[in-house]
């Protein structure tokens, strides 16, 4: 077996919906490739990534503000109205002994968002840093974050789930409450975030060093 | 001898000739690079075609008997979305219907759509599109999350009614896992290879 390089380095692309591996054409200003299998538009690297994972990063985390301050649902029974924040809900399922309740949400709408866009702020600064660190370890956090990021979403099901059977049965009052938009932008920014960012980067900086 | 590159951190593997359940790992950073799958058209229209069933009995059968104060009704899952339209969230309204609906739907559809004329020897027009499509929207399936929101709000709706499962509720439990098992059982390499050889649009 002969040295192991990169596709980049072999002047050739992978597909990045099809997954078959071309030679990469010579292209002028103005031009684009298309995959001779199956017409996807042939990119070496995924376009403006860094760029544009720290604005979906940046923008993720302005509305993780309202998303958590403001309150997620708003309850009325007989009266007595009820505005609960992502967190005081967690804390309502604790006071009522659903700690196992407790832990799926905090982990999902708190501590899952939050993960996410602390590894993909750092995996940004690594590359900016231009480290050669551990990266098989840094390819790693990508995949978990790729991977762990839909279950965000776990919250606003709850919240949408809640109004409708609610509205359906003749109990009391809940509704959402305006962080609930907030929050799902926030779980769908994140994910695009994710989408953007590319982890070829990562070893893009490792070949480079070597040359 | 095929060659690939590592999708997460693009080196180049030489691949030998590959068994029928196999998975080719990056010898530099470690991912799966892909997976080839045993019998896979007809494991996926297999699981494609009972997941179309279930999802049909999801949406037309009751899904929840909810009781309280005496008064007892029966919600299904259209009735429930179209609920939340009306109460004006229709940000998140549209966000459930197509993470958990409309996603799904295309995925079955567009399953079925390629890989029927593929048992057939055929290759249907549109294939590719449809495939990359297929590829393309994976992500925002999330169906298996949907069901567990279910069961968080059940748990917080316990102590205000009484809620009892439905039909609906027992297809969608068994529909997100055939949909799973479907997604699973599809090998892409094997597939566009199989369209290539059939020819272009």
């Amino acid at each position: 077996m002969t040295e192991w390089r990169s596709a980049r380095q072999l002047g050739m692309v992978l597909c990045h919906d099809c997954e078959l591996l071309v030679n990469w054409p010579a292209l002028t200003a103005g031009q684009s490739a298309a995959c001779p299998r199956c017409g996807a538009h042939l990119q070496q690297r995924k376009p403006n990534s860094v760029r544009r994972t720290w604005a979906f990063v940046f923008s993720a985390l302005i509305l993780y503000l309202p998303a958590n301050l403001l309150p997620i649902t708003i309850s009325s029974t007989l009266g007595e109205v009820q505005s609960d924040t992502i967190m005081s809900g967690v804390i309502y399922f604790i006071k009522t002994g659903s700690f196992g309740v407790a832990l799926i949400i905090f982990v999902a709408s708190i501590i899952i968002p939050l993960a996410k866009l602390a590894i993909l702020s750092y995996l940004l600064l690594s590359l900016h840093s231009r480290t050669t660190w551990r990266p098989k370890d840094r390819t790693r956090l990508y995949r978990f974050t790729e991977a762990v990021g839909r279950w965000s979403m776990l919250d606003i099901y709850v919240v949408t789930i809640v109004v409708a059977l609610v509205k359906l049965g003749v109990v009391a009052n809940v509704d959402a409450g305006p962080a609930a938009i907030y929050f799902a932008g926030v779980v769908v920014i994140t994910m695009f975030a994710a989408q953007s960012f590319d982890p070829r980067l990562i070893w893009d900086v490792l070949e480079d060093s070597h040359e | 001898m095929q060659s690939i590159a590592c999708q997460k951190c693009d080196l180049v593997h030489e691949l030998p000739p590959l068994p029928a359940r196999a998975t080719v790992l990056c010898v530099r950073c470690g991912s799966v690079i892909f997976r080839t799958k045993l019998d896979t058209i007809n494991r996926t229209i297999a699981w494609t075609i009972a997941a179309l069933v279930l999802f049909a009995v999801a949406i037309t059968f009751p899904f929840l008997d909810i009781r309280s104060g005496g008064v007892e009704r029966q919600t299904a899952l259209l009735t429930g979305i179209r609920e939340i339209y009306r109460q004006d969230m229709v940000g998140l309204a549209t966000l459930v219907l197509v993470t958990c609906v409309i996603v799904p739907l295309m995925q079955l559809s567009g399953l079925l759509y390629i890989f029927i004329p593929l048992k057939f020897n055929r290759r249907i027009p549109f294939a590719a599109v449809c495939f990359r499509t297929f590829q393309q929207i994976q992500p925002w399936g999330m169906m298996e999350v949907f069901m567990l929101g279910i069961l968080v709000a059940l748990v917080k709706l316990s102590n205000m009614a009484t809620i009892l499962p439905e039909v609906a509720l027992f297809a969608f439990g068994l529909l997100i896992f055939c949909l799973a098992f479907a997604v699973s059982s599809v090998d892409a390499h094997h597939i566009w290879e199989r369209l290539e050889e059939l020819g272009h649009d």
